[in-house]
């Protein structure tokens, strides 16, 4: 259903090479369809307008029209303007030169503003600031406990008490100048733009502390109106910035771009799941990727880089790119990108993962998946770990009965290691194509 | 006010997005020709219809004009209520509830549609109708979720059965089954944790609660709601893809319809999925409910 744009658009210049050069028809033809991914992917229908009419102009230019290969380059040109139209660079938190910073977070109901303050905090807290949660959601039914509890979780305390948001928040800044306190996040209720009332009272609350942020918490999974809502809370409020959440499922996440490109409020934060540690700088370039389904490479890069040692990240980039990757490799890579988060998060950061759906769907991973992969490897030989094509049908039935599995268990794991393998030459050549003209080191897992 | 006025005054908005866009661009237009259908497929587009549905419904209405020799732009708008009432179905959805009690509902769906806010609503509208309910704080998992469906358990005026957080949502699942058997109860509401439809494992939890459902009360879950927010756009078909797959659902509760959301994921799922949508959502006060009715709701959004 939601094949990804970059494999969309590389079926299309597939069958546009087959005719060898490019005429203008055949780039507009082309671009009807990149139009169609993008709104299949949620971007909100006018930016998707702009943005075809820009990719029209470059990319009908001499240079992409004569070249030997224009899909690679028109890919290039939509990923670049992709990242431009989200704001290029992470953009950071305004930090008050005299403490305490004050952060706002506003938002639609059921769009994550609860956890992304206690997600917030968390951060803060780990970049050694002293931060204070502010429950001024006095309407929606345990939303102050709910606050409480996960201040409890991350140890870090959470004002509350009285029943006007107004003076609960300026009763909070006080406390926090009183107490050293060098950040407050306000949790705020969840309300509709367009409720006059509740707008007045955000409004109230932001006259009354004049917070350094006011950051519009959204959910990624959001459809064309993300637009709406963002202006219509940029319109009374004024956003500094957005959070954008629940951006580890499989939305493509439109919303984000659209957000930026008609707000100019850069995205600063994503959510990407329910563990309060899951929240991370937002890279525009990187969302770009996920967008097109090209992955993450430099989140994922990061991630193997905090939790395994240089050298060992060195050396799995090594094997991944490596003709003879094989089952010990395979167990190995398993076994490091589990230490690194749920396994499905990060399989989603490699390039062509998100969007070879056979793919994802044969490599659905969990746990116990995993055991089972260790036990059936584990029953094989080095030799047969080395030079996989070797193990036949007699060898399949003995490793069967060494690690407690079926024949097809083992038949399984094998399509599962050759289909992996597969990938990753199709992503080493898609790179290799990215890769002239793109600046050096963009891709540093496979290039 | 009857409930076909409250509808039509709830979806103001999402008639003021979806019929105006496509009255103005009627309107505008004195013949009827290619670009007037481009902008039409927009404005559906622009309603989260979707692209493959949009592209559908404007075909079908264009092949329709032309064998009724529609002339003049307006005689279109006919025409795209009947494309959309034959995509939903012009009947409601009935609920699936079983001849003898209880009747178990599973509510599913992603984080912070409004899965509690929904049993707490549902709850009231069955208490009014004379039913004994009961609800099963089966969202173990998000802090102060159970907290907050006692408090909806206490404005709806029905009881709750629950265990401490972090607890097995199946045990509690199987308490409330063996409450409402033992009080002869009609109705259970089964709130469940928000998942994002692509967590397996997550999944796998909830086929258990279906399982532990089964073994109770035969044939339960009666219903499985998928909650949908309708501010969600395409990904809402992957929503009902997967809890499909993984729970049978049987029915949507799309909710949020009072802000500006379009709500037109609705026509793309039926068409996609051929799931229904019961209930829908349109505030955050305990009667802010009430049944879809296809034909209603593609009357209050055209007329
Ligand atoms: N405006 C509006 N808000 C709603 C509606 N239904 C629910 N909400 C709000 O949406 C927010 C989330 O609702 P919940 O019922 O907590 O959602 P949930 O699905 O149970 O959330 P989790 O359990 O956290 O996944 C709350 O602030 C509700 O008041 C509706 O129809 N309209
Ligand atoms: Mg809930």
């Amino acid at each position: 259903m939601f094949s990804s744009l970059a494999e969309k658009l590389q079926e299309t210049f597939k069958r546009l090479k087959s005719k060898g050069k490019l005429t203008e028809q055949d780039v507009t033809a082309a671009l009807r369809e990149v139009r169609v991914a993008l709104l299949e992917a949620d971007v909100n229908f006018k930016v998707v307008k702009d943005f075809i009419a820009r990719i029209r102009e470059r990319a009908v230019g001499q240079e992409i029209l004569a070249n030997l290969n224009p899909a690679h380059q028109v890919i290039k040109i939509v990923r670049d303007e992709l990242a431009l139209l989200m704001g290029g660079e992470n953009a950071r938190l305004n930090v008050s030169s005299k403490p305490p910073t004050v952060i706002m977070l506003v938002g639609l109901q059921g769009s994550g503003k609860t956890t992304t303050a206690a997600k917030l905090g968390l951060l803060l807290k780990k970049q050694g600031r002293r931060p204070l949660l502010v429950a001024a959601d006095v309407y929606r039914p345990a939303a102050v406990k709910q606050l409480q509890v996960l201040g409890e979780q991350i140890r870090v305390p959470v004002f509350s008490g009285e029943t006007d948001p107004v003076a609960i928040s300026v009763a909070a800044a006080e406390e926090a100048a009183r107490k050293g306190y060098d950040s407050v996040i306000i949790d705020t209720a969840g309300r509709l733009h367009i409720n006059e009332e509740l707008m007045q009272e955000l409004e109230g609350i932001k006259a009354a502390v004049k917070p350094h942020e006011i950051l519009l918490v959204a959910d990624s999974m959001t459809g064309q109106d993300a637009v709406t809502v963002a202006e219509g809370f940029h319109a009374r409020l004024g956003l500094d910035g957005a959070v954008l959440t629940k951006l580890d499922g499989d939305t493509r996440g439109g919303a984000a771009l659209s957000i930026r490109a008609v707000t100019g409020c850069p995205i600063k934060f994503a959510g990407v799941g329910e563990k309060l540690d899951m929240l991370e700088p937002f890279h525009p370039d990187r969302m770009a990727d996920r967008i097109l389904g090209m992955g993450d490479v430099l989140t994922l890069i990061e991630k193997a880089q905090s939790t395994i040692d240089a050298q060992q990240a060195a050396e799995m980039q090594k094997r991944l790119k490596s003709a003879d990757f094989n089952l010990e490799d395979f167990l190995l890579q398993l076994r490091q990108f589990k230490k690194m988060g749920p396994l499905e998060n990060i399989l989603s950061m490699i390039p062509g993962f998100s969007g070879m759906k056979k793919l994802r769907e044969e490599l659905q991973f969990d746990d116990r998946d995993l055991l089972w992969t260790e036990a059936i490897i584990n029953s094989m030989t080095p030799q047969e770990r080395r030079h996989p094509e070797i193990i036949d049908g007699s060898r399949r039935r003995r490793i069967a009965r060494g690690s407690g599995s079926t024949v097809q268990d083992v038949n399984r794991l094998l399509k599962q290691f050759e289909q992996t393998k597969k990938m990753i030459r199709q992503i080493t050549s898609i790179e290799k194509g990215l890769k002239k003209g793109v600046r050096p080191g963009r891709f540093p897992f496979i290039c | 006010m009857g409930l076909f006025g409250k509808l039509r005054d709830k979806l103001t908005k999402v008639r003021e997005g979806f019929a105006e866009k496509i009255e103005s661009v009627i309107s505008r237009r004195r013949e009827i020709n290619e670009e007037l259908y481009e902008e039409l497929e927009d404005a559906l587009i622009q309603a989260d219809v979707g692209v493959a549905a949009s592209l559908e419904i404007v075909a079908r209405v264009k092949s329709r004009a032309k064998e009724l020799r529609v002339g003049d732009p307006s005689g279109l708008k006919p025409l795209f209520k009947e494309e959309v009432l034959r995509i939903l179905g012009t009947e409601t959805a009935p609920l699936l509830l079983p001849p003898g009690p209880p009747a178990v509902i599973l509510m599913v769906g992603v984080n912070g549609t409004g899965k509690t806010t929904t049993i707490g609503k549902l709850a009231h509208h069955f208490r009014e109708q004379g039913k004994s309910v009961l609800v099963a704080a089966a969202d173990t998992f998000r802090a102060a979720a159970i907290d907050q469906l006692e408090v909806w358990a206490r404005r709806a005026g029905v009881d709750i059965i629950k265990q401490r957080e972090g607890s097995d949502p199946a045990a509690v699942v199987y308490d409330t089954l063996q409450a409402a058997k033992a009080r002869r109860a009609d109705l259970v509401l089964v709130d469940t944790a928000g998942r994002l439809q692509t967590k397996t494992n997550l999944m796998e939890e909830l086929k258990k609660l279906r399982r532990v459902s089964g073994r109770e009360v035969p044939g339960a879950p009666h219903e499985v709601l998928l909650v949908v927010d309708a501010t969600t756009g395409q990904n809402a078909i992957s929503q009902a893809k997967l809890f499909g797959e993984a729970t049978g659902v049987t029915g949507i509760v799309l909710t949020k319809l009072d802000g500006t959301a379009k709500g037109g994921v609705v026509v793309a799922i039926k068409k996609e999925l051929d799931i229904p949508v019961k209930f829908v959502g349109t505030g955050e006060r305990i009667e802010d409910i009430m049944p879809f009715n296809p034909a209603e709701f593609v009357a209050a959004i055209f007329d």
